[in-house]
């Protein structure tokens, strides 16, 4: 959380005393000052932070990881988010996005939009596959910046504790498709997300994403050298992977977030997470929601680019 | 009446001291202790009788005294203690064995309690954030002491398929620390530089030694059957634990990180076991709620406040302390 009292430098700052003035102004919770700073490095080298259960670290990721993404938020992509009053201030929620982009900056960004843009600030907890936590460096910074495995017990552990988890159900199919399919949601697992928000009586926040589809797209799929290298697919993009690493910079294409109007889920019986007719319904009805505002967005959005 | 207890492993140090402590406790009549070999540390008002939980000289001691609770902490985690590691394995499975058949020829056995350990579960990228008893290991350890203690708990739950009316409580307790006790953990902590794997952080969990035996006390009076997970509240992490004691970390690469560990264990100065790399990879969180319900008794340290209580104690002088 940023820190809302008057420290002496922001106080100088404001009777401007400080020398030169900056000619951007800066958002104040964006300024870490010299001293906070190096007191911020010594208490990490020093171990004073706490982790919770999953290893989230939240200190690390507002002020580091959240930190890093924000210029891509702002800048790269503009995001505009909408519909953030249909998630609650307290407690726990599912929210249930379209995946897209070959690697998963849109999942990056709902969480980037909730904590920033929220006025309650709240953390996306995210389900991941696997071979996320398989992979060296990118399991430890999805486990610090709260997110877990993709399995009912966490889903649950952690709608119980009031969290807002987010899950994409079309996972790497969603990523990996082609650009040719943008757009065009794909089949949505097996409604294990809907089970979970059943069993814990929380709402299910359907979210669609626009803009990820354009950042990476994947004219083709080299097969033989994602299974040699254990990938679900290895894309290739205009630009990737001919111009090396800068194919690696996502193109700046237009984003635009929308979070809509939850779906209860106190009203059903006891049993009903065991009710498979029940669980495929809401799915669908989760499925339909997120295209129909894809269709929506789509048609708000100006250009690709604009 | 109070209880007549027989602990297993008293000349190991947790066997010793929950020894001594369950001979301090006015609910228990009598305390005896068996190990093969004797006690180094004094255990105050523990009966010790020498002898091998492999041979029949067991039955005839849980007889002759009556022995109503036995508290099996005879299972040791490395080889190093044993002599070999399949002295090691001789120890902990044919061990138990024994002792289990022992006790279902004694009549006066009403309770069972085994220290078991969470490292049953295994560990790797496809495990749930927190290990429920009822979690389904998907990584099932393959080597060592985990796989030893798998064994000992089938072998209980054996047990208590013969013997219904005696009470069988496990424990799964999550590694032991604390200003005394000695564990490979311990010992991989005191390395002057701390190797971890890199571009991984494990969420650990300890227990403090004094909650520990607190709780295998609490058992002892209880008399809940079951199997429960004990651990100190909250998580931290390797890289956090290692800043928190002011040492330095140096990140290996996996695959030479076994490697690394081959060559350490082999030198005497710490155990790497296949298992240990694995929980040092991913390591493991539990849920412990059953055993807090059931017994009604919440340890006093969290994992942080039991990892503080070991992080600036002075290893030289704890060198006579037998090891856990």
């Amino acid at each position: 959380m940023p820190d809302d009292s008057l420290t002496p430098s922001k106080a100088a700052r404001l009777v401007g005393n400080t020398g030169p003035q900056p000619h951007e102004v800066i958002p104040d919770e964006q300024i870490i000052d010299d001293r906070d700073l190096s007191q911020f490095i010594s208490d990490r080298l020093a171990g004073k932070y706490e982790v919770d259960d999953f290893g989230f670290d939240p200190e690390l990721t507002d002020k580091v990881l959240m930190q890093a993404l924000r210029p891509m938020y702002r800048k790269w992509f503009r995001v505009e988010t909408s519909g953030l009053d249909n998630v609650p201030d307290v407690g726990g929620a599912l929210v249930v996005g379209n995946h897209s982009g070959t690697i998963a900056l849109d999942a990056l960004m709902t969480q980037v939009a909730l904590l920033d843009d929220h006025p309650a600030r709240r953390h996306l907890r995210m389900l991941a596959a696997n071979l996320v936590f398989e992979t060296p460096f990118v399991g430890e910074l999805a486990r610090k910046a709260g997110h877990t495995l993709a399995c009912q017990p966490d889903a649950e552990r952690l709608l119980n504790s009031g969290e807002i988890v987010g899950v994409w159900p079309e996972g790497f199919k969603g990523t990996g498709k082609p650009f040719s399919e943008r757009y065009k949601l794909q089949r949505f697992g097996r409604g294990g997300f809907v089970a979970a928000a059943l069993r814990t009586r929380t709402p299910i926040i359907p979210t669609a994403v626009i803009g990820a589809e354009e950042t990476y797209p994947m004219i083709g799929n080299a097969k033989g050298l994602a299974r040699l290298l254990g990938f679900p697919y290895f894309p290739i993009t205009p630009t990737f992977p001919w111009l090396g690493p800068l194919g690696l910079v996502p193109l700046p294409s237009k984003w635009m977030i929308h979070f809509c109007e939850p779906i209860p889920t106190d009203g059903y019986p006891e049993n009903a997470a065991d009710d498979p007719m029940l669980v495929f319904n809401l799915t669908d009805q989760v499925r339909e929601t997120i295209q129909t505002t894809i269709y929506d967005l789509l048609v708000k959005r100006n250009s690709v680019f604009g | 009446m109070g209880r007549i207890v027989l602990v297993t492993g008293v000349s190991r140090y947790l066997g010793g001291k929950l020894a001594a402590h369950l001979a301090a406790d006015p609910g228990v009549d009598r305390v005896i202790g068996v190990d093969v070999v004797a006690p180094t540390m004094t255990l105050d008002g523990v009966d010790f009788v020498r002898a091998d939980i492999r041979s029949p000289v067991i039955a005839k001691v849980l007889g002759e005294a009556e022995v109503d609770t036995v508290v099996h902490m005879g299972v040791l985690a490395t080889p190093r203690q044993a002599g070999g590691r399949s002295a090691m394995k001789e120890i902990n499975v044919i061990g138990t064995m024994q002792l289990l058949a022992a006790c279902q020829k004694t009549p006066s056995i009403e309770s069972f309690i085994v220290k078991s350990t969470s490292s049953v579960y295994g560990c790797g990228p496809k495990d749930p954030a927190m290990f429920t008893e009822e979690t389904e290991p998907r990584h099932t350890p393959t080597s060592g002491w985990a796989k030893d203690s798998v064994e000992v708990e089938g072998y209980v739950r054996g047990f208590s398929r013969r013997r219904p009316d005696v009470c069988v409580t496990t424990f799964r307790f999550a590694n032991f620390i604390g200003p005394v006790v000695r564990t490979p953990m311990t010992a991989y902590y005191g390395l002057p530089v701390v190797p971890t794997v890199m571009g991984f952080d494990a969420r650990l969990q300890f227990v403090h030694e004094d909650d520990g035996l607190e709780s295998l006390r609490h058992a002892v009076h209880a008399r809940k059957p079951g199997t429960f997970n004990v651990a100190g509240d909250g998580v931290i992490t390797l890289s956090q634990s290692i800043r928190r004691m002011g040492k330095k970390q140096l990140s290996v690469p996996q695959f030479m990180f076994s490697t690394i560990g081959r060559n350490l264990s082999r030198t005497g100065v710490v155990d790497f076991s296949p298992e240990q790399i694995r929980f040092m990879t991913y390591g493991r969180v539990l849920d412990t709620s059953d055993y807090t319900a059931t017994f009604d008794h919440r340890l006093r340290y969290s994992t942080p406040d039991a990892f503080a209580d070991f992080a600036h104690r002075d290893e030289s002088a704890l060198s006579e302390v037998p090891n856990a």
